[in-house]
């Protein structure tokens, strides 16, 4: 009995270590390798996504996430240039860059020079180049009749579709002006609900009538077939402002000057929209299944999403009918010694497959980087210390680790900024009064914002003098820049004022020591916000003892996100924290944050703060429209003294980006403007594939160990069981 | 027991009614419709117009659940609960707030939880009435103590530790699986092992205390006497006689959570990536998406219904003397 068993325990074992020994010499490929065999050696990037888009279409989508894959497949007329700083747009389906031509009221023509009063309307004249082809697409698909063959599907035909690649037939077409007008009109659909819808009523001349009429003709279809999404064919409706001129030209009137207009038009909401596409898409079997345009792009880009899986993963593949475009030629100073352009004049793109893979957690996904599973890696704060170290000087480096492993440091200041602002409609900290002023200032002063960099985000940003972040035109550098309400430049470098400085201003604001000289009572102020776990713990803590610095209690109002949001809507919150992330490289795009007209109460604008100063409205009226010239630089730093001085926020920090990549990724820059720059990257699979086996050889030792142990623990149990039995059989005998 | 079963379904409507109205309290009383517009429409340039367009594409603005300004029945039936919960009950799951189809989403995330809840449960169960066995085969030693000592420890331990130590040793340390992911068709099952293994060993503490206990209840009853008197050995007194008399406990636990395994594992799906209904529940609670939420509550309430009739069906099958009625 002995014997068989401890026979059958062998055989085991020699089965199971057979087994691993078999799996080692299949193919030699890492076991860990969470990639299909197949795609070993591939020209693919392999990168992630923690939580599924919410919109893909480009008439919705305002979030960076979806940004980064819609920016690969719609192509709007302007594109930012990927190498040159500040940043500057370049041509993209656009033939120029749009460049307005001026009318008065009565749509006569002005000189580009006029006075900014006289315009009456601005019109962008914008050509396409022609021969540019959509991806091979369902939509595009006609028969031999011509017809559309995807247009009136039938149950039949529906009951073996479940994805696009179960089309049998694809089929493309030219991109024409008209398809930049059909997505403007877009803009005002009810059912897509454009978060710009708003802000283009106030510019594009007839959207809000055009929205009226969409509105009325939608509801009617509605009642009419109640059991599916109406389409209407938005050609066959005109827009004032927005005009086909021929199938290469198309016009957009907007009211008065609004020079930032352009900048818009890079963005996804202006790239082009064939209607075959939507008339395809809201067919009802489709939208039953998930298929549709909001899960399923239709573009002329680089690259095509073959594969949305919002579950699992995203796929993005070369577009066979790309138009082609080269790297650049020329970039920045430093850009040729970098190596940036190693591949100027090559055609684009140069990565032939991208997967999005679903991570949603950053221990995993932080290791498969380091496995080399991953091409690129963003820097929790929890693997930090393991990727960054600081030099005496403060700069942030690699750490031995990562440099051994051929890693790569990106590090970029964003182009967002963060800070605390005060409702200036509260009665205590709000208000122009000079005693509110000084209060904000000495508040100002005492939250020590290099404090708060160093601890909570590993150095990762640099202190906010104003709202202006570098790289954006406005923001200045050195002493001139300085919040002189809150710094002092002391040898060479920007000193944040001393608690005394704080103090004494608390104290001329009327709350020496920290009480209201009137009433005697302590001074206390209110910080709502909405920050749950315990890293939010942690800071509000933090937050708590600078106000304490000087004297004051500050009590912490946390709440659910939404609740956070009604009180700023509502002006209830008294101090709070916020955020703002540049939709363009422009000073409008961040002063426009603080103006009057904008306030958040009542006109529910993005002013947060309800800061209101006619001087800084007057000033920023006058910048909106100016050119970036000596002369713009002048008001803007007049607008910057205003706020300073009056002190609406307390200005945080802008953040900086860090970022690793592997040594087989290059032409790498920062391009915080431009989401479509996955064309310029390039990777080396061969020096992947090496690394990745290199990095991954499965280590069996310790399997064994457990295996050993495991018998050694059941070895007694054996034991203890023949001795019971042959115990139980003598009894048995006897 | 026809009659027993369709006594049990018909129980299950008011359940359900009931379920779906505390839900709709629930998730309300944390959110308003204005809430759920604004976290679909975005956080920037978001104007209040947009935000009643978008209730009014989706119902929700109309009254909660009493409609004051209608009349006759439309007073209740003119309502956001009432346009929400009707459809449920033909199981109809309608679009999420997105605009996608819930019955599709949950069609196709049922299997990857299922992929990984059964096997864990099958081998679990496996290991667990092993171990168990081997316990109470060894009761009152010093391998019984060692064992329900080290019960307790893998009880005391969180699943959490359990999925990172796997992570870490099992594919950062040494290479032998991928540390996560998810794949279709036969590629799925290299991503299944680690978090079936660590799945059935995170449950091996609770399990095999659970079923030690049942064994030894019947270990001293007088079948067991008998069997032994007769000359048979322990471990066929164990396997072939106890463990079938324990059945009916064991199936108590078992059969109930069988229709749940679909609803799937938060924790494990979110380690590993698994794009399973675990997540997809959690995924809408975070993006205040209702009309997933109260599909998926729903859903688990079927689900665990159809749990109890089954486990109460299993009584007759494993005990003849068990009668529905």
């Amino acid at each position: 009995m002995s014997g068989t068993l401890t026979n059958r325990v062998f055989g085991w074992t020699s089965f199971t270590a057979f087994g691993l020994l078999l799996l080692t010499a299949c193919d030699g490929r890492p076991w860990n390798n969470p990639y299909p065999l197949k795609d070993d050696g591939s020209n693919i990037l392999y990168s992630e996504f923690s939580e599924r888009p919410k919109h893909l279409d480009p008439v919705r989508s305002y979030v960076s996430n979806e940004y980064e894959i819609l920016a690969q497949i719609y192509e709007p007329v302007v594109q930012y240039h990927y190498l040159k700083r500040p940043y500057q747009l370049a041509t993209l389906t656009a033939t120029d860059i749009p460049q307005p031509r001026y009318l008065d009221s009565n749509q006569q023509p002005l000189p580009p020079d006029v006075d900014v009063s006289q315009i009456a309307y601005s019109v962008y004249d914008i050509e396409i180049k022609p021969g540019i082809r959509y991806q091979p697409h369902p939509a595009f698909a006609r028969d031999e009749q011509g017809r559309f063959r995807y247009h009136q599907l039938s149950d039949e035909q529906l009951s073996n579709i479940y994805t696009l690649a179960d089309f049998a037939h694809t089929g493309s077409r030219e991109l024409v002006a008209a398809d930049y007008v059909y997505q403007i009109k877009r803009l005002a659909h009810p059912r897509l609900h454009s978060p710009i819808f708003g802000v283009m009523t106030d510019y594009i001349v007839g959207l809000q009538d055009y929205a009226d009429t969409l509105q009325k003709t939608h509801a009617q279809r509605k009642v009419d077939t109640p059991d599916r999404t109406p389409y209407i064919d938005l050609h066959k409706l005109d827009l004032a402002g927005v005009k086909e001129v021929d199938k290469y030209r198309y016009q957009i009137t907007i009211k008065g000057k609004y020079p930032q207009f352009v900048y818009w038009l890079a963005m996804p909401f202006f790239a082009p929209m064939p209607a075959e596409a939507e008339r395809f898409y809201l067919q009802p079997g489709l939208v039953e299944k998930n298929i549709t345009l909001d899960w399923f792009p239709v573009g002329t880009g680089p690259y095509m999403l073959t594969e949305n899986n919002p579950n699992l993963k995203m796929v993005l593949q070369r577009n066979p009918n790309f138009h082609g475009e080269l790297y650049p030629q020329e970039g920045d100073p430093g850009d040729r010694e970098a190596g940036l352009l190693r591949d100027a004049g090559k055609p684009l793109p140069f990565i032939d497959k991208v997967v999005y893979n679903l991570e949603k957690e950053l221990i995993p996904y932080w290791n498969k980087f380091l496995q080399g599973y991953y091409d690129i890696s963003s820097i929790s704060s929890d693997s930090f210390d393991q990727a960054i170290q600081f030099t005496g000087e403060g700069e942030a480096t690699l750490t031995d680790s990562m440099r051994e492993k051929g890693i790569n440091l990106l590090t970029a200041v964003q182009t967002s900024v963060w800070f605390y602002g005060f409702n200036m409609q509260d009665k205590l900290v709000g208000g122009d009064s000079e005693r509110a002023r000084k209060l904000r200032q000495a508040i100002a002063i005492a939250i020590d914002i290099e404090e708060f960099i160093s601890i909570f985000a590993n150095g990762r940003g640099i202190p906010a003098q104003g709202p202006i972040p570098p790289g954006i035109f406005g923001h200045t550098e050195g002493e001139q820049g300085i919040n002189p309400y809150v710094y002092n430049w002391v040898d060479g470098r920007p000193q944040r004022k001393s608690i005394a400085d704080a103090k004494r201003l608390l104290a001329e604001a009327g709350y020496a020591n920290g009480r209201d000289e009137k009433t005697g009572k302590p001074l206390l102020l209110y910080f709502d916000t909405a920050m749950p776990g315990p890293d939010a713990k942690a800071f509000l803590n933090w937050l708590r003892k600078q106000f304490q610095k000087i004297n004051v209690q500050l009590v912490i109002r946390n709440t659910d996100f939404n609740r956070f949001q009604e009180k700023v809507r509502k002006g209830t919150a008294q101090i709070f924290r916020w955020g703002w992330n540049a939709d363009y490289p422009d000073p409008e795009n961040f002063l426009f944050l603080l103006y009057g007209p904008n306030k958040k109460v009542l006109n529910n604008g993005e002013n947060g703060a309800n800061y209101d100063s006619p001087v800084f409205n007057r000033l920023f009226e006058q910048m909106k429209t100016m050119e970036n010239g000596p002369q713009r630089k002048v008001i803007i730093d007049q607008m910057l003294e205003v706020l300073r001085r009056d002190s609406p926020w307390v200005f945080s920090h802008f953040p900086k980006g860090f970022s690793l990549y592997h040594s087989w990724y290059a032409n790498v820059k920062p391009n915080l403007m431009a989401n479509n720059t996955l064309k310029y990257k390039r990777i080396e699979p061969g020096l992947r594939e090496q690394k990745r086996h290199e990095w991954n050889q499965p280590v069996l030792l310790p399997l064994l160990v457990i295996v050993v142990v495991l018998l050694l623990m059941i070895l007694p149990g054996v034991l203890t069981y023949i001795r019971k039995e042959h115990h139980s059989n003598n009894r048995s005998a006897v | 027991m026809m009659a027993y079963i369709i006594r049990r379904v018909l129980y299950a409507i008011p359940i359900l009614i009931g379920v779906n109205l505390i839900t709709f309290v629930l998730f309300f009383f944390v959110n308003t419709p204005d809430d759920m517009a604004r976290m679909h429409l975005g956080e920037k340039r978001v104007t209040q117009e947009a935000v009643e367009k978008w209730k009014e594409e989706r119902g929700y603005d109309r009254p909660m659940i009493y409609n004051n300004e209608a009349d006759g029945i439309k007073t209740l039936t003119d309502t956001i609960f009432f346009d929400k919960s009707v459809k449920l009950f033909a199981f109809d799951f309608g679009q999420s707030d997105d605009g996608r189809n819930i019955a599709h989403d949950i069609s196709q995330r049922m299997w990857p939880s299922l992929a990984i809840a059964l096997p864990t449960l099958l081998v679990g169960l496996l290991v667990n009435i092993t171990l168990a066995m081997l316990l109470a085969f060894f009761r009152a030693t010093y391998i019984d103590i060692t064992g329900v000592v080290l019960g307790v420890v893998l009880m005391s331990i969180s699943s959490l530790f359990y999925i990172i130590g796997g992570q870490f040793l099992m594919s950062k340390l040494w290479h032998l699986m991928p540390i996560s992911g998810y794949d279709t068709g036969i590629d799925a099952f290299k991503f299944l092992i680690l978090p079936v293994i660590i799945g059935v060993i995170g449950g091996i503490g609770s399990g095999t205390r659970w079923y030690r206990t049942i064994f030894l209840e019947e270990i001293n009853k007088d079948y067991v006497r008998t069997s032994r008197a007769k000359g048979l050995s322990e471990l066929k007194v164990l396997f072939k006689h106890v463990l079938k008399n324990a059945m009916i406990p064991i199936l108590t636990g078992v059969v109930v959570v069988i229709p749940l395994l679909f609803i799937g594992s938060l924790v494990t799906e979110a380690f590993f990536a698994i794009p399973g209904l675990g997540s997809y529940t959690i995924d809408a609670i975070n993006h205040q998406d209702f009309s997933i939420v109260r599909a998926m509550v729903f859903l688990g309430s079927v689900l665990y219904i159809i749990g109890l009739i089954m486990t109460d069906i299993s009584y007759t099958l494993v005990d003849p003397r068990i009668r529905l009625e």
